[in-house]
Parts: C-alpha cells; sequence; structure tokens
C-alpha cells in the first residue's frame, strides 16, 4: 500500500469528524486532493489558492533572507559607530558575512516560528470548531508579520497580536475571503496601540539596542524617518544606495526597496498582484511629496517648523526609506481587503500612497503612516468599489431608458 | 445595419481530441431517452400514458404551467418507462424504438403568407418550441411575448465543439426557411453572428450578420447580445442554437419533426474523434465503441467541457447538444500539484505554470479541480475573461446572497450561466460560478416573473 493510499484511508476514515479539517490541511499540503468538478463546466485551470500564496510567499523570501544579513549588519554597524569607529559598508567584506546572518537568523526566526505557529492553530482551531476546511489566506499573512514588526519585538507580545488580528481581524468576519482589515496590518496596528515604547522610538530598530540602552554600550536604534521627523536629518549618513538596496535600520523586511521591487516585478509578472494598485499607490505618494516640497519652496513653512525635515525630504525618496515600498507592493495589493474593481484600484492604491506620506509627514508620535492608510483605505474600498458599480448601474439605467423612450415615440408616431 | 465584433478579453481552451471532418451514420438504437434536465424551467406534464404507442413528432409532455409549449418524441416507438425522482418529479422519459421512424405529418406552412401567430401557433403545435429560449432566464421562450431581437450564433468557440461550417454546410433551404418564419416573431430583427463570409449561413437573408472574431466566448449568444443590443429590465431577446435551426427548418419546409442530429463525439478519452448523426435520444456507448475508447476512466459529457452535462456511459444524446465530449475523470492526488511547476494544464496566471508560453498547445486536461472550494479571495482574474459590460464578481456575490436590486441593477438580465463558464474555468476559489447564476436567475424569475 502506497503512502498516497494510505493518506487516502485515513482521509476517508476521518470523513465527518471534527478532526478531518485539521488532517485535510496537513494532506493537501501533500498532495492536491483528488476532488473532481461536479457542477458547470468540467475543467479547471491548474491555480489554487495554495499556489497564488505560494508565489507571495516565494515573492518574500529574498527579503525573509536580506532582513537576516541586515538585523547582523545594522547591529554590528551601529556597535562599531558607538564605539566612534564608523563603517563603511562593503558587501562581500561586511555585509554578507556568516555573522550577520547567524545573528539576523537567530533573533527573526524565532519571530517567524511564533507567527506561523501561533497563527495556523488559531486557523485551525476555527477550521474544526466551525466545521469548514483550513483556508490558505494565513500562509501570507504569517510570513508578512515578522517582516513588519521591529526586530527586538518581544514573542510573547507577538503571539497576543498574532491571535487578536487573526481572531478579531479575520475570523469574526467569518474567515478567509470575508475579513476587513487586513491581517497583517492589524496585527501591526494591535502591537503599536498596545505597545507603543516597544514599536517606536530610537532604540528598537536595531537589534539590542534596547537591551543596551543607558550602559556604556548603548547604541542608535534610529531610522532615517526617525532623524528627518526630529528634524535631525543632517545626523544620518546613509546614501541614495544604502537606502535603495536596504542597508539601513527599519522593520525586519522593509528596508531593500531593491528587493521589493524585484518581488513586485514577480507579482505583477505572475499576475498575482494587481499592478494597477502598485503604480496607482506610487503616483499618490509622489504627488504628496511633490506637494510638500512645494510647500517648503514657496517658503509657506519656516526651518523652525517641526513638520520641516520631513516635508522638505525630496519627494521620491519617500519611496526607499520606511515601509512605504513593502506596503504598496505585499500589503496594499491584497485582493480581499483592497478595491475589488479594476477602476477601484487605482483610487484605492493612489490614496494609500497619498495619505502615507501625508500622515508620515504629520504623525508627530510616529514618522510612519503606510500601515495606517492602507487600514484607512481598506475601510473605504468598498465604498470606492461602490461608486465604480453605480456607474455601470447607470449606464445600464440611461440605456434602459433611451430604449424605452425610443419604444414610446414609435408608438406615438 | 450590420455590427462587426472583435472580443479581445476572453480564452481559447485547445483540447486534444478534437472531432475529424468526416461523419459516420449510426444505427437505430433499440431505446431512446429525453432526459428533463435539458428543459430547465419547464414543469412536465405527462401527455401520453406510460406504455402507449407514439409516432415520431408526436408529443410526450406539456409544461403544467404552458400548456402549449410541448416537447415531442424524437422517435416513433413505445413509451416504455418514466423514471421518476423526490416527490415524483419526472426525469427521464424511455421510448422503445419500433425501428421504423414513422412521422408525424403536418400540414406544410407557407412562410412567406403566415403572420406571426401562425407560426408560433405551428411550432408549438409540431413541438419545435423548445429549441427557442429566451432571456432574461434563459428558459424556454414564453410564446405570449414578442422578443426584441431574435439572436443566433453560427460560430462555436467553446473547446472540442462542432465545427458549423461543416455541420450546416448545404443546409442554406432549410436555414433560411427558419431564419424567414422566425424574423416575423420579433419586432426587431433575427442577429446571426458569423466568422466570415464563407460561412454557409452568410447569404441568408431576414437577418443581420455581425462578424464576430477574438477568443471563446466570443461565439456565444449571450456576448452576442450584449456587444449588439443588450437586454434592459422588461426587454425580451430569444436565442436559439445554429443546429436546431435545421429541425425547426425542416418542420417548416417537409411539415415532419425531423430529430436527426449531426453531433461530434470529441476529446481526448476517444480513439477516433468524428461526426455522427443519430436521432436525438439515441443510445452513446454504440456510438462510442464504433469511435473507440483511448482509456476507460473517463467521463462522458452531453455538451462541450464548459456547459456540458455529465451522462452516464449507458446513456444518451440529450435534446440540445451538439458535441458529446469525453475526457479523462481527475480523481486522483498530485503530489505537490499545489506549487510544483506545470506544464500540462491550463492556466491564465504564471505563477510557476506556463500555458501562457504556449498559446496554441492542446492540452489533455481532466476533470480535477485543481484545489479546493475556497472563498472568493483573488480578485481581477474574472475580468481578463469575461467581454460582457457586467462586473462578473460583484453579479456573482449578489446572486450569492439574493439581493433582488443588486441582481437586477448589475445585469442579471442579461446573462446566462454559460457565460459565467469561462470565469468559472479560471476561478482560483473553485467557486461553481454557473450553478450560482442558475439559482439567481431562478430566483429572480420567482419572484419578479
Amino acid at each position: 500500500m502506497s503512502f498516497k493510499d494510505k493518506l487516502h484511508g485515513i482521509k476517508e476514515h476521518l470523513k465527518g469528524k471534527k478532526i478531518a479539517p485539521a488532517f485535510n490541511a496537513l494532506h493537501t499540503f501533500l498532495y492536491m486532493p483528488n476532488e473532481t468538478t461536479h457542477s458547470g463546466g468540467h475543467v479547471r485551470v491548474v491555480d489554487d489558492l495554495k499556489r497564488t500564496m505560494n508565489t507571495v510567499i516565494t515573492a518574500l523570501l529574498p527579503v525573509l533572507l536580506f532582513g537576516m544579513f541586515n538585523a547582523g549588519y545594522q547591529h554590528y554597524a551601529a556597535v562599531d559607530a558607538a564605539n566612534g569607529t564608523p563603517r563603511t559598508l562593503s558587501i562581500l567584506g561586511n555585509f554578507l558575512t556568516f555573522d550577520n546572518f547567524w545573528m539576523g537568523a537567530l533573533t527573526i526566526l524565532p519571530l517567524v516560528v511564533v507567527s506561523y505557529g501561533v497563527g495556523l492553530a488559531v486557523e485551525f482551531l476555527f477550521a474544526v470548531v466551525k466545521g469548514h476546511e483550513v483556508e490558505e489566506g494565513y500562509l501570507v499573512t504569517g510570513m508578512l508579520v515578522p517582516l513588519i514588526v521591529p526586530i527586538d519585538t518581544p514573542l510573547w507580545m507577538l503571539a497576543v497580536a498574532v491571535i487578536f488580528g487573526v481572531v478579531i481581524g479575520k475570523e469574526v468576519f467569518g474567515g478567509t475571503g470575508m475579513n476587513i482589515l487586513n491581517p497583517a496590518l492589524t496585527i501591526r496596528a494591535f502591537l503599536f496601540f498596545a505597545y507603543p515604547t516597544w514599536m517606536s522610538g530610537d532604540k528598537v530598530w536595531v537589534h539590542k539596542a534596547v537591551e543596551y540602552a543607558g550602559t556604556p554600550d548603548a547604541i542608535s536604534g534610529e531610522t532615517i524617518l526617525g532623524y528627518l521627523a526630529q528634524g535631525r536629518g543632517a545626523e544620518y549618513s546613509y546614501s541614495i544606495s544604502d537606502m535603495f538596496f536596504g542597508f539601513i535600520p527599519g522593520s525586519v523586511g522593509e528596508t531593500s526597496t531593491f528587493l521589493i521591487l524585484l518581488g513586485g516585478l514577480f507579482l505583477v509578472f505572475t499576475k498575482i498582484a494587481s499592478w494597477r494598485i502598485m503604480l496607482s499607490a506610487v503616483g499618490g505618494a509622489l504627488t504628496m511629496g511633490l506637494i510638500f516640497n512645494g510647500v517648503v519652496d514657496a517658503g509657506w513653512i519656516t526651518e523652525s517648523s517641526k513638520f520641516y525635515g520631513l516635508m522638505s525630504f525630496a519627494f521620491w525618496q519617500h519611496l526607499i526609506v520606511g515601509g512605504l515600498a513593502f506596503g504598496i507592493v505585499y500589503m496594499a495589493t491584497d485582493p480581499v481587503t483592497g478595491s475589488q474593481t479594476n477602476k477601484g484600484k487605482w483610487y484605492y492604491g493612489f490614496f494609500i500612497g497619498f495619505i502615507s506620506v501625508l500622515i508620515r509627514v504629520f504623525n508627530p508620535a510616529y514618522p510612519e503612516g503606510v500601515f495606517l492608510a492602507i487600514l484607512l483605505m481598506n475601510v473605504f474600498a468598498p465604498t470606492i468599489d461602490h461608486y465604480v458599480l453605480q456607474g455601470n448601474i447607470k449606464k445600464r439605467l440611461k440605456r434602459a431608458n433611451n430604449n424605452a423612450a425610443v419604444t414610446l415615440q414609435v408608438e406615438t408616431l | 445595419m450590420s455590427k462587426d465584433i472583435q472580443i479581445k478579453k476572453g480564452l481559447d481552451i485547445h483540447l486534444v481530441g478534437a472531432a475529424k471532418a468526416q461523419t459516420n451514420e449510426t444505427k437505430i438504437s433499440a431505446t431512446y431517452k429525453v432526459s428533463l434536465e435539458d428543459f430547465h424551467g419547464l414543469v412536465p406534464k405527462l401527455s401520453i400514458k406510460e406504455g402507449a404507442q407514439v409516432q415520431a413528432g408526436e408529443p410526450l409532455f406539456h409544461d403544467k404551467n404552458k400548456e402549449s409549449i410541448q416537447v415531442v418524441s424524437p422517435v416513433s416507438g413505445t413509451l416504455t418507462a418514466v423514471e421518476r425522482g423526490d416527490r415524483r418529479r419526472i426525469l427521464s422519459l424511455s421510448i422503445a424504438s419500433d425501428g421504423a421512424q414513422t412521422p408525424v405529418q403536418h400540414p406544410v406552412i407557407d412562410i412567406v403568407a403566415a403572420d406571426a401567430a401562425a407560426i408560433k401557433a405551428y411550432m408549438l403545435m409540431a413541438g419545435v418550441w423548445p429549441f427557442v429560449k429566451q432571456r432574461p432566464y434563459d428558459v424556454i421562450a414564453d410564446p405570449d411575448q414578442t422578443p426584441k431581437g431574435i439572436f443566433i450564433s453560427a460560430v462555436n468557440t467553446a473547446p472540442l465543439a462542432v465545427d458549423l461550417d461543416y455541420v450546416l454546410k448545404g443546409q442554406e433551404l432549410v436555414l433560411q426557411a427558419a431564419v424567414s418564419a422566425l424574423s416575423k416573431l420579433t419586432s426587431g430583427s433575427v442577429h446571426l453572428s458569423i466568422k466570415d463570409q464563407n460561412s454557409p449561413m452568410a447569404g441568408l437573408k431576414d437577418c443581420e450578420f455581425h462578424v464576430v472574431s477574438g477568443p471563446h466566448p466570443s461565439g456565444l449568444v449571450g456576448t452576442l447580445i450584449n456587444k449588439v443590443d443588450p437586454i434592459n429590465k422588461g426587454e425580451v431577446v430569444w436565442t436559439i442554437s445554429a443546429q436546431d435551426l435545421l429541425i425547426i427548418g425542416n418542420l417548416l419546409q417537409n411539415g415532419v419533426f425531423n430529430a436527426t442530429r449531426t453531433f461530434a463525439l470529441a476529446g481526448s478519452a476517444i480513439k477516433n474523434p468524428q461526426y455522427f448523426t443519430a436521432h436525438i435520444g439515441a443510445e452513446l456507448a454504440p456510438i462510442i465503441h464504433i469511435a473507440g475508447v483511448a482509456q476507460q476512466h473517463y467521463r462522458l459529457i452531453n455538451g462541450d467541457v464548459l456547459t456540458g452535462l455529465t451522462v452516464d456511459k449507458e446513456g444518451n444524446l440529450g435534446y440540445r447538444n451538439t458535441v458529446v465530449t469525453a475526457i479523462p475523470e481527475g480523481d486522483d492526488y498530485d503530489f505537490f500539484g499545489w506549487n510544483k511547476p506545470e506544464f500540462n494544464k491550463m492556466s491564465t496566471t504564471r505563477a510557476l505554470t506556463f500555458s501562457w508560453l504556449f498559446p496554441k498547445k492542446k492540452y489533455d486536461l481532466n476533470t480535477n479541480t485543481n484545489g479546493e472550494h475556497r472563498a472568493f479571495v483573488v480578485t481581477g482574474g474574472y475580468e481578463e475573461v469575461f467581454p460582457l459590460d457586467i462586473y462578473p464578481l460583484q453579479l456573482l456575490k449578489s446572486c450569492m446572497v439574493n439581493d433582488l436590486d443588486e441582481m437586477e441593477q448589475l445585469g442579471l438580465y442579461e446573462v446566462a450561466p454559460e457565460d459565467f463558464a469561462l470565469t468559472e474555468f479560471v476561478c482560483i476559489s473553485k467557486q461553481p460560478h454557473q450553478q450560482i447564476i442558475r439559482e439567481g436567475l431562478d430566483f429572480l424569475q420567482k419572484e419578479i416573473g
């Protein structure tokens, strides 16, 4: 009896039992099921939700790997800087080293494990209790979460946030496909509002910066946006290429705009994510950035303004620092919580970019706005779609009225 | 005024096992079967008793709600069995053939002189009316209404479909009789879609031509309607399949219900796919035996792979379909089928799937769903294969929640389940689109009438 037949036997044995969804979830990872069409068309495309989600995860893996190297690098670089011997970056010399990778892996892998472990446990639990199959939505969420948190986020905190995000953000709405807010961002928002001291400030973005704070070994963990928000834009020494390629402090996966761009191109090429949203979000961010630059150029605010640092930041550089690029490529394109009409996607994306930069500049507590902007637009996505649909409905009504008028004319003639 | 229609959104599904252009006559079957599946919405009441003798063209049953609509026997013989389901609902009728094919001879009608009422009455009486379908609701047309147009597609873009240019060749006079008669039944005109001027239909009179091009569903009548004169609330159009015109035309010319059908037996499970002529309701097993099967574990479908109905291997040719397809059953597991690179199955994405590299490649698809049923997640994919000016995902969702207002506003009146066959094919969540639309249409009809 082959392995395949044995598993089939177990599946048949468990059919109808409470635990069946849990077994099936694991079984279908090994084997695409033997299910055949029973209504409508008799053939189907090869793509299913697992393949779709897997493609997104594939696009995230380079970012995750880079995040591990960068976590180590930023730590050692900060230590060197605190010792008065700032590093110059050499990709092969001091970036792609085993030390960097090892330190990063040791800190980031636990985040991944907790995110997947806790999240999938909740998903399995709901599937078993509610008697439906385990849906694949969390496969991507589980990978996104470790990439958008500060590196030293305590694991228990992450676990609490994941439970909150999956239950309140998704399951209470009916599970995958029914949620209004992006679950990964719900988790991020929960962390931000529940544990603000761990989620912002100048210590959380570099490994061990919090631990060393107040000791002789104290190191800086400030991000570029942090410097700018405090009007200390002159103090950081990152070059444009550092920002673009991602050799800067920040959340685990957000720093390398280059790899995010590659991931985005991959998702667009595979037709998994919407290029409309990505393109319009970039447009929205540039527009808002240009407006702010214009305000500064027009001399409406002075250097003493607390917004001066971020408002004078070159408009296009907003795209290569902070989480904007990551948010646009991997979060804004979530099909469930985003706009569902092609026309609506243009508006939806544009406002995400636009509002991200707006919040980034004006938020006094935390100089980053992507996750708030996306959550806000998640809420408005159905409204956008409503108006797009109204256009179609009005066209149909007008057509009907015209026809009725013509018929009436013919009859009266 | 004709209007050429060029479709860009859509998808051609090329399958292995297209029928060769060669037609075989078949022997008369022992038993013929008329299945109620082919008459959606009709509430049957038997016109004759079980065990009674029938002639070809004699009524078997009629619609309880509209008694003038009757379905006639394709052959002469004895009504041997009435198969019933729950609550004694009739499922199918079996007629043992007497081998003689004695038809009911009706007086021949003068099409030129006859008015609409006379033609309708004649078609109803002779039993060809069920071939006329209406939209909204995609059911047998209500003979008491006057449609704003009659739409016929002489282009077949469905996978492994019959080549209409081949089967309609030489039938111009019969087709003309049908089209001329039908043109009197509408306040507008008869709209005919053709592939090019080589179509046997291209020379017909009393109709408007539309040259259509592009991938499937450019050949669906729903696409034609949407692009030429979309249905508004309160309006009715009728649709007739091109091959049913032959049966109507034959009746008008000769006064006889001739149930002879040329159909394609196709699909990768058939060894020598080719055309056959048989009477409606004929047993399929002997015909398949002639063509030979390439593999034993297959599914037999009355119709094409996108819209056909599964039929038992001992089953019979359906009342309406012009192709019988046999494809392999896919009830087997596929090791890591969800993430390995896939060259032999179709896909509209490029997620380690490579059918985008080979747009002309012929695939041997089986009936596996390639994944489990899920909630709607991915967006934007349906629109790529859906050329109608309708929001497919939103219309489906309005049907799922029975939101009458939205169903109306988003254009449910304009569509039939077959229009959603491609969105169903590409659906990543494996949702039953055609069933959702069918149930939506039934609900709308029940509520609004």
